[in-house]
């Protein structure tokens, strides 16, 4: 096919192009590294249906639960530790199927390239008993989408539809479809399929077993498996982006079997494919997940003995775990150093973190978010950093363990985002205040989702599709909860923010802080920016500049020196430094 | 590489330095002229200052969209730290496209560690090393921001794809109003002389 009829596509924009075409009309999401553009790209279709952002990926995914019972094909998508908050529904729908079909994507981070962890989310497939499906390149990632809801209405399941960061991530050709617009059928009231009481649990549960029976028989058959027969000794079974190093790796006579329905696994499929080869290799990236169901089942494989279990794997790991193939690689003989991401010039969290950094009695409990930099040396201001909403609980049991221990003479600073803390902050703001805990929750308010790449949430006052939205006020929810002193502070302002502490801890009725300015990347806002520099003369090398961690920053000739075309005139240097060497030149409103 | 006969491309730099609008005209390029194409990139934590990689392979059909160690047949480095990092994915005799242009870590500029000195020294051991002053001539073109196109010029120059249509390319990736930057940026980058 000529190259004018195709795009150029990332895996998660044509997800967004096969959940239109499918005619999907509701789709709800929480933005998460590597899923993020797959509803950025939906926001173009917004004539065609809705997209949203939801404040968390429990809401998102029963959002779009709901419409597919109201019998509206719906869609939600998620990085793989959504879909841990997320998994309280899953489960149960599993249990009731659905109305129009639902598909849930999760974008899983092999090598956690941006993530806590590696999770392997297939296992969620068997765990809740939905089958599962794995593109491995962006015109997969399309055509298997409409499929999925074709899979889901023939068979009254969710589906999970897996991708991996590289998968998401890299582009490759697509050619392009027409939308299916769908004709729904009018909402009935259905008690027994969606009230899950435990008598109507019940009757379900043997219903889900033979679903997953009818399920594997259709994986058998499914025009997402394929098996190419190339006349070789050796076959290769592997899905999603694995299958792609295997095909760069392997003879041409390799015989491969292809899987992109991999749960419930095709088995007589797959002992077909074995009869026909001597030697059979999975190749599948993190954990052994068919090939445990192959052993399990009797089928002779070698798989994890030569694949790693762990990190991402490319074609040179795959080479060398199959044949023993070392590259020829070059060595430079260097002092290298690394290149650490670091909260950006002029970023709003500097000053707080800046400020909190000079107290050694302080504990930080972080979260998930740009300012969870907030640890890098050298401004090291941060105990801990686990979870979406994190901040604030983690903080809470730390407390309770210091009262315990007898321990007072630390404070204790939970922080979270603006998006995180309608993400699942909020029931965190709610334990401190209602089980009395001796710390300060603290809202980082950037008015933006700032690490996935700037998505709005409930405190922007926009929508996903770029309408005008109700903007809640962080200080009015918390205020509500019976926080007597909500302190509003510009963590810019140095003197302002150390007073915003010392007040908190000096408080006699429950505190928290908002520490809020905008972050300087947010296009529709003007900022004030200008530069900074540096008076040789009255620099006197004690380096304290240095210690807010600004990219800007760096010493020449013993001085210190800022980088023109990187400072942005926020001035938390110049407020740093004891001896006023630094100073603001020029304003330019809106750059 | 067996069942690859096409080209592996690596471009790295530092966040914010433009290697995705390179990578993206790149792209547009090579698949106008009828190649099959991949490209992958990371997103996320890198963006914020941190180290950042594109990989581009084409050719007449592409399977894994990235490499391992010792395959790309060239690397771009918009920085030259960069360039000497993800030269363990360049292969032996490879050539070694770097803009001679250094950004400070911040270990580096906490004082914590120093800049490595020796850069193109221990690269020209094993590669084929191109310097260009991408960053300098960008400069003097007015924008320093058009380096990117500079060492996509140059790029092309070195891997004999001018047969390919670039203008359009950079006419489908560039605002209107920066089109005439950038045309002169390619320009000086494919005319360069090392």
């Amino acid at each position: 096919m000529s190259n004018k009829t195709r795009q150029l596509l990332t895996g998660n924009e044509a997800i967004a192009r096969g959940a239109y075409e499918a005619g999907v009309t509701v789709c709800s999401a929480y933005p998460g590294t590597p899923s993020t553009e797959i509803f950025e790209n939906l926001a173009q279709y917004k004539d065609c249906f809705y997209a949203e952002w939801a404040p968390n990926e429990k809401v998102a995914t029963e959002v779009a639960y709901g419409a597919c019972i109201a019998n509206a094909r719906s869609l939600t998508a998620m990085k793989h530790v959504g879909l841990n908050v997320a998994a309280d529904l899953v489960f149960t729908a599993a249990y009731n199927g659905v109305g129009a079909g639902f598909v849930i994507v999760t974008a899983d981070d092999p090598d956690m390239h941006s993530s806590q962890n590696e999770q392997d989310n297939r296992r969620y497939a068997s765990f809740a008993k939905i089958p599962l499906i794995e593109p491995s390149d962006s015109q997969e990632c399309k055509d298997f989408m409409k499929e999925a809801y074709e899979i889901s209405e023939r068979f009254d399941t969710p589906v999970l539809f897996r991708t991996t960061t590289r998968v998401s991530h890299s582009k490759s050709l697509v050619s392009l479809g027409e939308r299916e617009e769908q004709t729904p059928e009018r909402y009935v009231r259905n008690i027994p399929k969606f009230v899950c009481t435990p008598a109507f649990a019940k009757k379900h549960r043997p219903e889900l077993e033979d679903k997953l029976k009818a399920l594997e028989a259709y994986a058998n058959t499914s025009p997402l498996n394929s098996m190419e027969l190339n006349g070789g000794k050796v076959g290769v079974l592997s899905a999603s982006i694995a299958y792609q190093y295997a095909k760069e790796v392997f003879p041409a006579d390799t015989s491969f079997l292809k899987l992109g329905f991999t749960w419930p696994l095709p088995l007589d499929l797959i002992r077909t494919f074995a009869s026909n080869v001597e030697t059979l290799y999975v190749v599948e990236e993190l954990e052994p997940f068919m090939e445990e169901q192959l052993k399990a089942a009797g089928i002779a494989c070698i798989g994890k003995q030569v694949i790693p279990p762990m990190f991402e794997l490319n074609p040179e790991i795959v080479r060398r775990g199959v044949f023993g193939t070392e590259p020829e690689v070059a060595s430079l003989d260097l002092d290298m150093v690394a290149r650490p991401p670091a909260l950006c010039p002029g970023c709003p969290h500097r000053g707080f973190f800046y400020v909190l950094s000079k107290r050694k009695d302080f504990v930080i409990t972080g979260d998930i978010g740009c300012y969870t930099l907030g640890y890098a040396a050298p401004l090291s201001a941060m105990d801990t950093c686990a979870c979406m909403g994190g901040g604030f609980s983690l903080g809470m049991g730390m407390a309770k363990a210091f009262a315990q221990q007898g321990i007072t003479d630390k404070k204790i600073f939970g922080v979270v985002g603006d998006s995180t803390f309608f993400h699942s902050g909020l029931t965190g703001a709610v334990e401190i205040l209602y089980n009395k805990g001796n710390m300060i929750p603290c809202v980082l308010d950037n008015s933006i989702t700032g690490m996935t790449g700037h998505q709005d949430n409930p405190g922007t006052g926009f929508t996903l599709e770029g309408e005008i939205a109700n903007k809640i006020a962080i200080e009015d929810v918390l205020k509500s909860f019976g926080y007597g002193n909500v302190i509003i502070v510009d963590p810019q302002d140095l003197k302002a923010m150390q007073q915003a502490v010392d007040d908190a801890l000096a408080s006699t009725v429950p505190a928290a802080i908002i520490a809020r300015r905008p972050c300087l990347l947010i296009k529709r806002i003007k900022h004030d920016v200008g530069k900074c520099t540096v008076d040789r003369d009255k620099c006197r090398s004690c380096k304290i500049c240095l210690k807010v961690a600004c990219p800007a920053l760096h010493m020449t000739d013993g001085k210190t020196e800022i980088d023109q075309t990187l400072c942005t005139g926020c001035q938390v240097c110049a407020q740093a430094c004891p001896f006023g060497a630094i100073s603001r030149i020029g304003v330019q409103k809106g750059e | 590489m067996a069942n690859f006969t096409g080209k592996s491309i690596l471009i790295c730099g530092v966040g914010g330095q433009g290697t995705l609008l390179m990578s993206k005209t790149l792209t547009a390029g090579l698949v106008a002229a009828g190649y099959d194409v991949k490209m992958s990139e990371v997103h996320g934590m890198a963006q914020r200052g941190g180290s950042v990689s594109t990989q581009v392979r084409y050719g007449k059909k592409v399977h894994s969209p990235i490499i391992g160690r010792g395959e790309a047949d060239v690397l771009v480095a918009f920085e030259k730290l960069e360039g000497a990092r993800y030269s363990d994915l360049l292969k032996i005799g490879g050539t070694a496209l770097i803009n001679d242009y250094e950004v400070m870590p911040l270990p580096v500029s906490s004082g914590a560690a120093a800049y490595p000195q020796n850069i193109y020294e221990e690269m020209r051991k094993s590669f084929d090393l191109r310097v260009i002053p991408a960053s300098t001539i960008a400069k003097s073109l007015g924008n320093i921001r058009c380096t990117n196109i500079v060492l996509l010029g140059a790029l092309v120059r070195a891997f004999a794809l001018g047969s390919i249509d670039w203008n359009a390319a950079l006419t489908a990736s560039v605002p209107p109003k920066a089109l005439a930057l950038n045309l002169a940026a390619f320009d000086a980058g494919y005319k360069f002389e090392g």
